[in-house]
């Protein structure tokens, strides 16, 4: 079959990975205005936390993602009582600068500890291998990498479609001011949405180790790639943030694919262009 | 944000007249550059690199503490100028200095004019955005073309001709210091009477409320373009007398890493003060060379640490904090 369809594969199945990491800074960004860089570096927690635990304790692969789901969310509320929430009314300057803060910390203690190498990782055997598929060769990590995205995305949409949280948090991310003023109580719901969202990021960054690798500077790295996605799918917006990680995954793998000598920067010029058409992101209403 | 408060209503000329004025403390700031000439000759090319970094964080300064533009990529125009100036004298041969830092001007102030225009039209997190996304897109484009810029092992065979034919570069720095700190103190009357102009309080304007100063009849389009041209002129220069002095440059002087690095600078010093950069640039590079030894993913982690003391204590860094204490010294007796 023809390598676009390997190229699309390998790009909805990056993309999967990107939408996981960074839908839940979409949705704070959207809620509190918060510009937290350092969401990448729970996402390095969670790909840590998993690899310590399958190579030094022997813990299955599948047990694993959900302990790097639960240390992300738990290293996120403490930094939020600690040190975010002095912060929610502060410049985007001082936002910006205590949380990359938190990121150079967060590089030198994973160095410190992990070293600066690639940390090896080998999925268990029943993911690795691929299926052929109308002669089209598929990853089973691949293919299972997406299952589970596509799971999430569903989960979350449900949620925040027709739970009452939901409605909490949509009404909160429309209108800060106006669903304080309706009771919502929006600081417990935005400690619980960047919970939730930390730990999307940690089993985003447990997920990604076995493609995309793993060493210290992977907060810094695709902290990038996830503030693409989240300023060009727009603010708050789930929707937005997949379509955009989608767009985004895919135009880099076809780039390195297609075009190696730009493939690097196609992406950052794909940003600018779309940020000048639509600078609210392409689902953002603000 | 630092604000200045004005105590009495004053009129706005003798205002902007009054902050135009000497005072001692900047004479003796600027008495005190001159002193690693005699205490420190060992010392000077370390010098010498803390005055252009002193002028890049300057340069940034004046876009991000005047005029409230975050900028994530502002070594974007520092490459610019460090390479206008470095292949100007390893592809043409031509290695004189003084040419080399208005070639350099001119280039880094037409890039920056032409961004300026994306630059305007954004706040907040898409502006972020778009100045790291032009910062990374053009180290990818130095990368790429290797051929001129050689890549990734930097651009090899600069020779920097003697200023004004009869100051050799020597190997204690002593011309690099002088070279550089001239080119700071020259460039920095410029951004002082720039800043105490009218313009200048337009400027603070648009920092303070984006939204107003249109109603009060203020281009602030125009106005963010015209300083945003002249920091991209500044950062260039800084750039191109790098190369020159040390002569090399590398991909390095463009990357994230130096734009990141300079807001930090910027930040510890204190944004909004003229001086902040210069202090924050001197305290930063001072501490770094007394921690080379350290690996510099450590280095890091100080960094780190520091950053968020100082955003949590000291908001308007090093000057903020001297001059908030210098008031409450002055309102005790």
């Amino acid at each position: 079959m023809h390598p676009v369809f390997g190229v699309l594969f390998d790009g909805l199945a990056y993309g999967m990975l990107l939408f996981l990491m960074s839908v839940g800074l979409s949705v704070t960004l959207g809620m509190m205005n918060f510009v937290n860089l350092a969401h990448c570096s729970f996402a390095m927690l969670g790909g840590y936390v998993a690899i310590t635990l399958m190579n030094a304790f022997g813990w299955p692969f599948l047990a694993t993602l959900p302990a790097a789901f639960v240390a992300a969310a738990a290293a996120s509320v403490v930094l939020e009582r600690i040190f975010f929430r002095r912060f929610y009314r502060a410049s985007d300057l001082e936002q910006c600068l205590l949380t990359i803060g938190i990121v150079f910390v967060s590089i030198a203690i994973a160095a410190y500890i992990y070293g600066t190498d690639q940390q090896p990782m080998q999925p268990p055997v029943y993911l690795r291998g691929s299926i052929n598929f109308f002669g089209l060769d598929l990853a089973v990590y691949r293919l299972f990498l997406i299952a589970v995205a596509l799971v999430i995305t569903a989960a979350l949409m449900v949620t925040v479609e027709t739970t009452r949280f939901g409605a909490q948090v949509r009404a909160a991310v429309n209108n800060q001011r106006m669903a304080r003023g309706l009771g919502i109580n929006v600081d417990g719901l935005f400690a619980v949405t960047f919970a939730l969202g930390s730990g999307l990021a940690g089993l985003g960054g447990a997920l990604a180790i076995a493609m995309l690798g793993l060493d210290p500077q992977f907060a810094l790295t695709y902290l990038i790639y996830v503030l693409i996605v989240v300023s060009v799918g727009g603010l708050g917006s789930i929707f937005g943030s997949f379509a955009a990680a989608m767009l985004l995954g895919i135009s880099d793998i076809a780039g390195k694919y297609y075009v190696p000598a730009i493939g690097a920067f196609l992406i950052y010029l794909v940003m600018i262009v779309l940020l000048m058409w639509r600078p609210t992101g392409l689902f953002g209403r603000r | 944000m630092a604000s200045e408060s004005i105590a009495a209503p004053v009129r706005p000329v003798q205002y902007l007249q009054a902050q135009l004025r000497w005072q001692w403390g900047e004479i003796a700031f600027w008495l005190a550059t001159l002193l690693p000439f005699v205490v420190a000759p060992s010392y000077l090319v370390l010098a010498s690199q803390i005055a252009i970094t002193a002028l890049f964080a300057l340069s940034l300064d004046l876009i991000l503490g005047f005029s409230g533009i975050v900028s994530l990529g502002h070594a974007a125009y520092f490459g610019v100028g460090a390479y206008t100036a470095g292949l100007i004298s390893a592809k043409l041969g031509f290695g004189e200095p003084l040419t080399g830092l208005l070639a350099a001007a001119v280039a880094a102030g037409i890039f920056g004019y032409l961004t300026s225009f994306i630059i305007a039209r954004f706040r907040h997190l898409a502006l972020i955005m778009i100045t790291l996304g032009i910062g990374l897109v053009l180290q990818e484009a130095f990368n790429t073309a290797g051929f001129i810029t050689g890549g990734f092992d930097g651009l090899q065979g600069i020779h920097t001709w003697p200023i004004f034919g009869k100051f050799h570069f020597d190997l204690y720095g002593y011309t690099a210091y002088a070279y550089s700190l001239a080119a700071l103190f020259v460039i920095f009357l410029v951004a002082r009477r720039i800043i105490h102009s009218p313009f200048g309080l337009a400027l603070r304007g648009i920092r303070e409320n984006n939204s107003r100063m249109p109603a009060i009849g203020a281009p602030t389009r125009t106005h963010i373009r015209t300083i945003y041209t002249i920091a991209a002129i500044i950062a260039g220069v800084a750039g191109a007398i790098l190369a020159e002095t040390t002569e090399t440059v590398s991909l390095e002087a463009l990357g994230f890493q130096r734009s990141a690095d300079v807001l930090v600078m910027l930040i510890l010093g204190g944004t909004g003060r003229l001086y902040g950069g210069l202090i924050g640039a001197a305290v930063y590079m001072v501490a770094r060379d007394q921690f080379s030894g350290l690996n510099p993913q450590y280095w890091y982690f100080w960094i780190g640490l520091l950053l968020i003391a100082v955003v949590m204590a000291l908001p308007n860094g090093i000057l903020g904090g001297l001059a908030h204490f210098a008031r409450r010294m002055q309102a005790k007796p």
